[in-house]
């Protein structure tokens, strides 16, 4: 069963055709990723996703029931962290349950000291580093009431290391809530890396050029990343994508 | 701030240096008190005078405070409005810069002709000199708003209200609080301006009273003390700033 289903998607702005006959599902539980070069309209994906945009045609469900143009019923981690700098990384947490209505704290708290940011739970924005400051954001969006969590490039922003290790957290973190999340990239390796379950943009208009089964068992750890099976799996990607490019 | 206190020696220098200068070119060239009094004069007409100018002291405060909170008031709603709906924006704006270009001398009687002696010409008075350095900051606050803030709020289901006062208000503070430093010193001015007007006590009317007798040394001293009182207001002003918008602080110190 699909807890989040897109059918048949299109959209355009003007003259430019941004997103072409696009469909896509996710089951509860599930950690998908949609894959796409730069430019392939998946902000475009987020924003019909959370109802800031509407779509010329198709159809957009969460639980059965069309979320086209309504806000609030998903939550969300953008590529930057987007903490209000006058709060606390408490009050930060508690941001996207306070927008929905019901603030729990002591889970907040539980959350933040899990996460190792426990020394830093009154402390603001400006003092954590990047790393710190996407795993506030991530927990920010682990709290907000909502059933699925949609990732905008969360880790494209930070350095070589600590995107590794942020990774790393990701899959840690989501082993043990097991939260439904649907996470955009650029990033082969990445997508490979963190989700059961990629589907493959092609250059605008998109659509999905390819859905592909992640083969690896999990718990995942970095090893993997250097393994043959992983690195044909990357190979088979690449080449999709590359394919799609001529044609 | 202990820091700025701390370098405030060299102003107080400064001034200090042209009393002196003032004080020693008055005497040298002998010229008469009524045309321009030393300093020394001055400050022994404050000590001297001082039991029936505190009586006009305290109703200018008074004005200034009410007229203050009156006028920034009004120009945090107007910049609310405006900021809330477009159209009214659109439509109202340009019309409020040009009530800064409306005259306060040609106004004031106006307003007494419309309005009477009472305190409502006075208050309109300083609000409108007030609101429009508030309303201006404010609104450049509100828009100012960093985008992928405002893009978070929304996708995380933040309906018109929520997004206004969990962030765009409070991002917008330290902007309000230039606005509010502008207009703190103004509802001074504006004060003894409204004085003018026509009013039983306050430095407006002392001041009046002392230009038309040539009591020039009474003249300096009303003006010594609105520079005190303007002064004061500014530091309450950065007094609050100084405990709301901690957070603006912290992060320009760790730059």
């Amino acid at each position: 069963m699909s807890l989040l289903s897109i059918e048949n998607v299109s959209k355009r702005f003007g003259e430019n055709e941004v997103i072409r006959g696009l469909s896509l599902d996710v089951k509860a539980g599930e950690f998908v990723s949609i894959l796409g070069p730069s430019g392939s309209g998946k902000s475009t994906i987020f924003n019909l996703i959370g109802g800031l945009l509407t779509p010329d045609e198709g159809t957009i469900r969460l639980q059965k029931e069309s979320i086209i143009g309504k806000r609030g019923s998903i939550s969300y981690m953008p590529q930057t962290p987007s903490l209000l700098p006058w709060r606390t990384i408490l009050h930060n947490v508690l941001l996207g349950q306070e927008l929905q209505g019901n603030i729990n704290r002591e889970k907040a708290i539980e959350m933040i000291e899990k996460a190792g940011l426990k020394e830093y739970i009154h402390s603001y924005p400006h003092e954590l580093s990047g790393g710190m400051k996407q795993r506030v954001a991530f927990i920010r969006a682990l709290l907000s009431p909502q059933p699925i969590i949609l990732l905008d490039e969360p880790f494209s922003a930070l350095d070589e290391w600590t995107r590794l290790g942020m990774q790393k957290w990701l899959l840690d973190i989501w082993d043990s809530h097991r939260p439904t999340i649907l996470f955009v990239t650029h990033n082969i390796e990445e997508a490979l890396f963190l989700s059961d379950r990629i589907f493959v943009l092609s250059h605008r208009p998109s659509h999905v050029i390819s859905e592909l089964k992640v083969p690896f068992s999990r718990p995942r750890n970095e090893e993997l990343l250097l393994e043959n099976r992983f690195l044909e799996s990357k190979r088979t990607i690449h080449f999709a994508l590359k394919r799609s490019n001529r044609e | 701030m202990i820091n700025n206190l701390l370098k405030g020696w060299r102003p107080a220098l400064v001034l200090l240096l042209l009393f002196i200068i003032w004080e020693m070119a008055v005497k040298l060239a002998d010229i008469p008190a009524w045309l321009l009094p030393p300093p020394t004069d001055i400050l022994k007409e404050a000590i001297e005078g001082w039991g029936n100018f505190h009586e006009h002291l305290q109703s200018t405060i008074k004005l200034s405070l009410l007229g203050f909170v009156i006028g920034s008031s009004v120009g945090l709603l107007t910049a609310i409005i405006l900021h809330l709906i477009p159209m009214v924006r659109e439509s109202i704006y340009p019309l409020l810069i040009l009530s800064q270009n409306v005259p306060i001398i040609v106004l004031a009687p106006l307003l007494v002709i419309w309005f009477g002696f009472g305190l409502m010409p006075k208050i309109i008075v300083i609000t409108l000199v007030c609101f429009f350095p508030i309303t201006v900051a404010a609104l450049d606050g509100f828009r100012q708003t960093p985008n992928e803030l405002k893009h978070y709020m929304m996708m995380a289901g933040a309906n018109r209200r929520q997004l206004f006062w969990k962030l765009e208000l409070p991002f917008s503070l330290p902007a309000i609080f230039s606005g509010l430093k502008i207009s703190a010193t103004y509802s001074v001015m504006g004060a003894v301006i409204s004085e003018w007007l026509g009013a039983k006590s306050g430095i407006g009317v002392y001041m009046t009273l002392a230009s038309s007798s040539f009591r020039t040394d009474r003249v300096f001293v009303a003006i010594l003390f609105i520079m005190i009182l303007s002064l004061l207001l500014f530091l309450l002003i950065l007094l609050a700033e100084h405990f709301l918008v901690r957070w603006k602080r912290m992060e320009a110190e760790r730059k």
